[in-house]
């Protein structure tokens, strides 16, 4: 009976401090930004850097995809929207600051003979209609489509960049991240996939597009064409704390941190030496 | 009334509460499903949630048909490895084992119920999927992968019910026929295990409901394409994959359509229950 009182009253503590540590225990500003779920693990870390220098400051990252982002900042739920996808029409009118960039790589096994592939090509093949890498490498075996879930914004990115309006074959399979997807390719000689230009590691091969290696310089000299951009969306000109917020996004650490997890910053390092 | 009788009653109230708030959790877990899930199914029309063969929510497209088959295909393959090395296993560990070696090997067996099914799929992907895709060809995240994962991981269940079952058999049934010049095995075949049927059986559904239900190995080896197989090499999606593999990303419709999915895997984990409660009481009858 005692050992539960204590044990319930332990409980009780535990629970009250969770609860406590959850309310941000100042006043101070705040800044919700809201949008892509690509964008929002990176933006997550920005917050957490921006908070360590501005202590008086709360920066809450919410997710909700581009679509929900653009729609925030409209009704000014949220004061930075975040997209990770290109502005239509009828949202011109909000203003645009452009952060970064982010590749997607045509993934296969590093033992494939495959360098390349043009883009008519990759998307046949996710769309099912070239089936083994016969055409393509003289290996008579049968292509393992990888791909992304639905939802995912990286499966959108690659809908819209590949595949426009033809679907991806019901057959391929489908993992629920960039990570699996590469884990799966860097095992399988016979398979194919897409993740993030920044994941790409040793263990898989990224083909070239159209003969156009994936890498940051193509990237930026618009050579590279899978590529998305992530955008910051104001309703306003960027003022007060918004604007030390997007500078500081801008500013050459967190560019450089960018440049670590993968993301293409939107100057060539060289070039933002020169400029801080 | 005195103060004991009064401590009595109070204390049979909050007992009461306490099994009142189990069973409202599950019914808030209910109605919260089906609140989420039924309105899209009506909305597109049952038949083609039930039987559309085509999964793509971001083109307002719900077939859950594909994942229905791979949930049925998966746990029948489960229940072919599972069933008759269960069933092997709890008659030896019952009937012909060592008294010592059955209390050393049960708990072992026990054991395998406990091991997070993370570390299945983790195996499964390691060791199984390199194995069938070097051996037999196809992808290796397959229908037969996902089986074999799921065949040792119901063994736990089938194997420690049916032990139970068999145990239950009076020692007279045994010695009858062995008085009339039965072999053990002969007995074990034609008196000890039609006697203890349907206990095995509830086990075996039990087991199956088991297999239904997993997720996180499934999703790891199974290769969640969402369309029906055409073999048990190619890859295969279940309904339990397809809730947890989009959930992250979902909302709007596609949201509801994965808790439309949770609708139909409910009823179907619910319909196994009552079968298995049913066989388990009219064991007990008996």
């Amino acid at each position: 009976m005692n050992r539960l009182k204590i044990i319930s009253v332990g409980l009780c503590l535990i629970l009250s401090l969770g609860f406590f540590s959850c309310r941000p225990g100042r006043s101070g500003h705040s800044l919700v930004v809201a949008g892509s779920t690509s964008i929002q693990p990176f933006a997550d870390k920005w917050a957490e850097l921006f908070m360590e220098k501005n202590h008086q400051v709360v920066v809450d990252v919410q997710g909700g995809g581009s679509s929900a982002g653009i729609q925030a900042v409209r009704t000014g739920a949220a004061h930075i929207g975040m997209s990770s996808r290109e502005l239509k029409d009828e949202e011109k009118e909000l203003y645009q600051i452009e952060i970064c960039r982010d590749g997607l790589a045509i993934i296969v096994h590093p033992t494939n003979t495959v360098e390349t592939l043009t883009l008519e090509q990759v998307k046949s093949i996710f769309a099912g209609e070239i089936t083994t890498w016969n055409p393509l490498n003289g290996h008579d075996r049968a292509i393992t489509v990888v791909v992304r879930e639905e939802g995912s914004g990286t499966r959108g990115a690659f809908q819209e960049l590949v595949m426009g309006k033809t679907r991806i074959t019901k057959k391929a399979i489908v993992q629920d991240s960039n990570g699996t997807v590469r884990e799966i390719v860097s095992r399988d000689p016979n398979a194919i996939g897409f993740i993030s230009l920044g994941l790409v590691d040793k263990s898989v091969k990224a083909v070239a597009l159209n003969g156009v290696k994936p890498t940051e310089e193509t990237i930026l000299e618009k050579k590279y064409k899978l590529v998305r951009p992530f955008l910051f969306l104001t309703k306003e000109p960027p003022e007060g704390l918004i604007k030390e917020f997007i500078d500081f996004v801008l500013s050459k650490e967190i560019q450089d941190l960018m440049e670590k997890e993968g993301l293409v910053p939107i100057s060539l390092p060289k070039e933002r030496e020169g400029v801080s | 009334m005195t103060r004991l009788e009064r401590n009595e009653r109070l204390i049979r109230l909050s007992l009461f509460m306490i099994a009142l708030s189990a069973i409202s959790v599950l019914v808030i877990i209910t109605v919260f499903i089906f609140e989420q899930g039924t309105p899209i199914m009506f909305k597109y029309g049952l038949k083609s949630f039930l039987l559309g063969r085509d999964w793509y929510p971001s083109e307002k497209s719900f077939g859950l048909f594909p994942m229905i088959i791979g949930s049925l295909m998966v746990t029948f393959g489960a229940l072919i490895i599972g069933v008759p090395l269960g069933l092997a296993s709890a008659i030896f560990l019952a009937e012909f084992s060592h008294r010592r070696l059955t209390r050393i090997l049960k708990p072992v067996i026990e054991l395998l119920a406990g091991i997070p099914s993370v570390v299945y799929g983790f195996i499964g992907l390691m060791f199984l999927v390199p194995l069938i895709r070097e051996k037999l060809g196809g992808p290796g995240l397959s229908v037969l992968a996902a089986s074999i994962i799921l065949g040792i991981m119901i063994l736990p269940t089938v194997i420690s019910i049916a032990i139970d079952s068999i145990r239950a058999v009076p020692d007279s049934f045994r010695e009858g026929s062995l008085a009339l010049g039965a072999t053990r095995w002969q007995t074990v075949r034609m008196v000890v295990l039609p006697a203890a049927r349907s206990g095995i059986i509830a086990g075996i559904i039990l087991g199956m409901g088991r297999a239904v239900g997993e997720t996180m190995a499934v999703i790891m080896i199974a290769g969640n394409a969402a369309d029906i197989p055409g073999s048990i090499l190619d890859p295969v999606r279940t309904l339990t994959a397809n809730i947890a593999l989009e959930m992250a990303y979902a909302s709007g419709e596609h949201r509801e359509a994965l808790f439309a999915t949770g609708v139909i895997l409910f009823v179907i984990i619910m319909i196994l229950n009552t079968i298995a409660n049913v066989t388990a009481a009219r064991q007990r009858k008996r």
